[in-house]
C-alpha cells in the first residue's frame, strides 16, 4: 500500500541520464504502533456493560377502596433492620416470635421458600400464593432494602409491597439489636 | 502490514465512533448490587441520584432540561439568560437548589471542580424543588415528545432508608408508582 509504481513508463534511449527515482513507499510503523495504541486505549476505556436495572412497583395510595386485606395465614413481614439484617414472622405482629437473619443462600431465601412452602401445603386454589410485607425502618440501608427486593425475584414470590413500618415493630427491632 | 494497518484503522474507528463521554455523578452514588438483568433505557429517562443525602437529578433530553429550566426559573423567580440555559444544556446531572442556580451555571472550570453540590431541596410536602422539576420535567416532555418520562433511581448502598423513601414518595405523589431502581450485576450470584 500507499506506494506507487515508479518503474517509469517505457525505457528512455539514450536520452538524458536522469535520477533514479526515490521510493515512494512510506514506512508505516509508526502510525500502526499509534492506531494500536489507541485501539488499546479505547478498548479499555469503553464500558460495554451498560447499568441494569430491577423494576419496582408501588402500591396505588390514591385509592383506599382498591386496598384488599391480607389474610394474616400466609403473609409474612419482613422488618429491615441495619448492618444488613432483617427479621421476618409469618402472620400478626406480636403473635409468633420474629427470627432474625441474614442474607446468603442459608438467610432469608431458605426461610422465603420454607414458608412459601407452608402456606403451599396449608392453602387451596387462588391462596396458595404467599404474601411479602416488607417493612424498612429508618435505619436500614438502600443496598437491604435492593437485596431484599432482589429476594423476591429469586425466590419467585409474585405478591410483595413496601409499607411503612409501626412503631410496634420497631421496638422489636431495638429489642433485637439491630435498629 | 497493510492488511494490518487497515484492521488496526476499522477497530480504531469503530471504538471511537462507540466511544460515549463518561458523564461525571457528583452524588458518587454506589449502586448495591443484585441479580436482575434487565437494561436500564437511555433515552426518555429521568435518573434520580441519591447520595449521602442529597438528591440530583438528571433528564436524558437536553430539550426537555432546557425547557424544565425555564419553567423552573418562573415558578421561582430566577430568570436565565440565553447562555446560562444553555450551560444548562450540556449539564446532565445537577443538584442545585434553585436559588444557587445562576451562580452555578456562571462558574468556570475551575469553579465548578470546587463547587459543592448541595442537592436538590426535597420534603415531604406537595411544593419543594425536586417535585416540581419532576412536574415541570414531565409537561415539557409531553409538550415536546408527546410521552410520559420514565424514572430510575439510583441510590447508594449505604444510604439509609428514609431519603430514599422520600424521594419514592415524591413520585407516588405523581401517581408514578412504576420505576427502576438502578443496580449493578451481581458478580457471582449465590445460589
Amino acid at each position: 500500500m500507499a506506494e506507487l509504481d515508479t518503474s517509469g513508463g517505457g525505457s528512455h534511449k539514450g536520452g538524458k541520464v536522469r535520477s533514479k527515482k526515490q521510493s515512494t513507499r512510506v514506512d508505516l510503523t509508526a502510525m500502526v504502533d499509534l492506531a494500536f495504541l489507541l485501539i488499546t486505549f479505547f478498548m479499555y476505556t469503553t464500558t460495554l456493560q451498560k447499568p441494569k436495572a430491577m423494576d419496582l412497583v408501588m402500591p396505588d395510595n390514591s385509592v383506599k377502596e382498591k386496598q384488599l386485606p391480607i389474610a394474616a395465614s400466609r403473609s409474612m413481614t419482613i422488618l429491615l433492620g441495619s448492618h444488613n439484617k432483617v427479621e421476618w414472622y409469618m402472620g400478626e405482629a406480636g403473635k409468633s416470635a420474629p427470627t432474625v437473619t441474614g442474607f446468603g443462600k442459608d438467610g432469608l431465601r431458605k426461610d422465603i421458600i420454607e414458608n412459601e412452602k407452608k402456606v403451599a401445603e396449608t392453602h387451596t386454589g387462588d391462596e396458595q400464593k404467599m404474601e411479602v410485607v416488607i417493612k424498612p425502618s429508618d435505619k436500614s440501608t438502600y443496598e437491604t432494602l435492593v437485596a431484599v427486593l432482589d429476594e423476591m425475584s429469586i425466590t419467585n414470590v409474585k405478591i410483595y409491597a413496601i409499607v411503612k413500618i409501626s412503631q410496634v415493630e420497631v421496638n422489636d427491632l431495638k429489642t433485637n439489636k439491630i435498629y | 502490514m497493510t492488511a494490518m494497518c487497515d484492521v488496526a484503522f476499522l477497530l480504531l474507528t469503530f471504538f471511537i465512533l462507540t466511544a460515549k463521554p463518561k458523564v461525571e455523578d457528583p452524588s458518587k452514588a454506589e449502586v448495591p448490587p443484585s441479580s436482575k438483568m434487565m437494561p436500564v433505557a437511555d433515552a426518555n429517562m429521568v435518573t434520580l441520584s441519591v447520595g449521602h443525602g442529597k438528591v440530583f437529578y438528571s433528564v436524558t433530553e437536553d430539550d426537555v432540561r432546557e425547557a424544565a429550566l425555564k419553567e423552573m426559573g418562573k415558578k421561582y423567580g430566577v430568570p436565565f439568560n440565553p447562555e446560562e440555559v444553555q450551560r444548562f444544556k450540556l449539564t446532565q446531572v445537577f443538584g442545585v437548589p434553585m436559588k444557587d442556580m445562576k451562580t452555578y451555571l456562571n462558574l468556570d472550570k475551575d469553579g465548578l471542580k470546587t463547587f459543592q453540590q448541595t442537592g436538590i431541596p426535597v420534603d415531604t410536602t406537595n411544593n419543594n424543588e425536586l417535585s416540581n422539576w419532576i412536574l415541570l420535567s414531565r409537561q415539557a416532555n409531553k409538550a415536546l415528545h408527546n410521552k410520559d418520562l420514565d424514572f430510575s433511581i439510583k441510590g447508594d448502598k449505604a444510604e439509609e432508608y428514609p431519603t430514599i423513601d422520600l424521594v419514592i414518595g415524591q413520585l407516588e405523589k405523581q401517581k408514578k408508582f412504576k420505576f427502576n431502581l438502578i443496580t449493578t450485576l451481581r458478580i457471582a450470584p449465590k445460589k
